[in-house]
């Protein structure tokens, strides 16, 4: 491994170290993306089509069937997914394809130099991104709820873990693409790995539809992976009608799959490190 | 006739450099079985809790996401290469090269840039279309394939007008990087006639951004609902819209100052 640990002077004020970097790089990447606002505006609004396209859809199909499918109303279609709309935001992390460009322009190179793990460098600079998307969600929420008019009905307890559960998931969601970003180390052809992966966590996340409308069988597949984790439970947290007990259960969850993500990564960096060789300046 | 010549000759460039990268066209296929294969899951989805969607049946609904798909694949082989390019040089000052050439500026950027393997997916498409028609089992005459043909050149025409007024914003916003997303977002509407949204959304989709034009209509030609009052339209209003990208076009380009390096 090629990166150092750092010196043994620092090491008793380490996680405070390692809080003041996070703070910093939040700090900056706060600043740097609120001159890109209307760069941020289309790619939210971009995004904002696919749900709205889900949401016109199904209320559709619920109108012709007397108000309601599999027991989902219009009102409760339009709640879950315009929670979704947010959820979709802190989903997004850094990509796979950036990985691609991070080895051939020889980035990788320069951060392995640095003595802190590179992936806190991703996981500090998205998380102060997600606080300027946080912000500018909230006038798109607006526009939405009047035009569809969610229903929705919601405790302190529901928002509270919905919180929580929105930073969760983008953790686990961080954990995972980074692994399989990690691959364009080893090939150069990943990208086919990557479409694979994105079109399973469309399809069994709760992206597509709520979870329910699903048969049977690809609901207790979803049960078995970690993508209902970054989007059907923050959603369902918030829209859905959980007990205390599923709540807590679906964040013990999210703590068990971004463990499971965080270990991965950790091996994974190691063994990936070792196999890189270096190109760039 | 010497902007086609011209087009032409950049569309053999484009593809002799291509063709060097033979293993990019496994990985277009790929996403091009990909795609379609998550298309028929929704589509699965959607029938297995309903038998129709606003009138429009399985396999209706089916020829709609094969167009959807055609068009998604001219997009993605000639329109958006090119745009993404003159976005990219209007912010590093390279337009200069285009512009000094004895030749009209807006035929240029239009015409340089093609990824050839993407137009897998106007094969895919064809054959989902193909499929569904004979679902349909509705006698195909010349006519219907001339109203096909028009439509799906006009609706062409009218997303490439979209892009270029798109891509013209980056001579006042310089920074466009998230416009790709942005058109690719809008884009999925087209899987489902544009009669499914809601009036403000359905005009949005049709005279804002013209993906109804470009998908709905030549469904409706192949299912035997496209009047010809609408085709008519169409043209006039692609004309329209043609003339007013070249006119905002130009706009844009008199704010360019030129090369930074």
């Amino acid at each position: 491994m090629s990166f150092v640990r750092s010196a043994a002077l620092t090491r008793t004020s380490r996680p405070r170290a390692l809080i003041d970097f996070y703070l910093t790089l939040m700090r900056t990447a706060i600043q740097a993306q609120f001159q890109y606002r209307v760069a941020n505006y289309m790619y939210m609004i971009g995004m904002v089509a696919e749900p709205v396209i889900y949401l016109v859809v199904w209320s559709t199909i619920a109108e012709q069937h007397g108000g309601s499918v599999e027991g989902i109303t219009a009102g409760q279609f339009a709640a879950y997914y315009i929670v979704w709309t947010l959820v979709r935001n802190m989903n997004i992390v850094f990509t796979p394809y950036g990985w691609e460009e991070r080895i051939r322009e020889g980035q990788l190179s320069a951060q392995l130099l640095r003595p802190l793990h590179p992936i806190h460098y991703d996981v500090a600079f998205f998380a102060g991104w997600k606080l300027v998307v946080i912000v500018m969600w909230l006038p798109i929420a607006v526009v939405l709820s009047l035009i569809f008019h969610p229903e929705l009905d919601v405790s302190a307890l529901e928002v509270a873990v919905f919180a929580v559960a929105i930073w969760g998931a983008y953790l686990i969601r961080t954990m995972f693409l980074w692994l399989l970003g990690m691959t364009s180390i080893w090939t150069t052809r990943a990208s086919a790995l990557f479409e694979t992966y994105v079109m399973a966590e469309l399809l069994l996340s709760g992206r597509l539809v709520p979870l329910q409308l699903m048969p049977d069988w690809a609901q207790r597949l979803a049960d078995l992976l970690p993508f209902q984790w970054t989007f059907f439970f923050p959603i369902q947290a918030l829209v859905g009608e959980l007990s205390t007990e599923e709540l807590l259960q679906g964040l013990g969850m999210q703590v068990l799959w971004t463990a499971i993500g965080t270990g991965l990564v950790v091996v994974a960096f190691r063994r990936s490190v070792r196999h890189y060789s270096a190109v760039g300046n | 006739m010497r902007a086609l010549r011209v087009a032409w000759l950049y569309f053999r460039i484009g593809a002799m450099n291509e063709l060097h990268y033979r293993a990019n066209f496994f990985i277009a296929a790929f996403q091009s079985l990909l795609a379609l294969f998550t298309g028929l899951v929704v589509l699965a989805l959607v029938f297995s809790h309903t038998e129709q969607l606003h009138g429009w049946s399985h396999a209706e609904l089916l020829a709609v996401l094969g167009i959807q798909i055609i068009m998604g694949g001219v997009i993605h082989t000639v329109i958006q290469p090119n745009m993404l390019r003159l976005m990219e040089e209007v912010r590093d000052g390279k337009l200069d090269y285009a512009l000094t050439k004895p030749e009209d500026a807006q035929v240029l950027v239009s015409v340089r840039d093609y990824r050839i393997w993407q137009s897998v997916d106007i094969v895919s498409g064809a054959v989902v279309v193909a499929v569904a028609l004979g679902q349909l089992e509705r006698e195909v005459g010349p006519v219907d394939v001339l109203a096909f043909a028009a439509s799906l050149a006009l609706g062409a025409l009218m997303i490439y007008c979209f892009w270029l007024v798109l891509s013209t914003g980056a001579f006042w916003v310089v920074n466009m990087w998230t416009v790709a997303e942005l058109f690719e977002g809008l884009y999925l509407s087209g899987r489902w006639p544009v009669g499914v949204y809601p009036g403000w959304l359905r005009y949005s989709l049709t005279y804002l951004v013209p993906i109804a034009f470009a998908v709905t209509v030549p469904a409706e030609a192949v299912t035997s609902r496209l009047h010809w009052g609408t085709l008519v339209a169409a043209a006039a209003f692609s004309a329209a819209l043609f003339g007013f990208t070249r006119w905002f076009w130009r706009l844009g380009l008199r704010r360019y100052s030129g090369a930074s390096a």
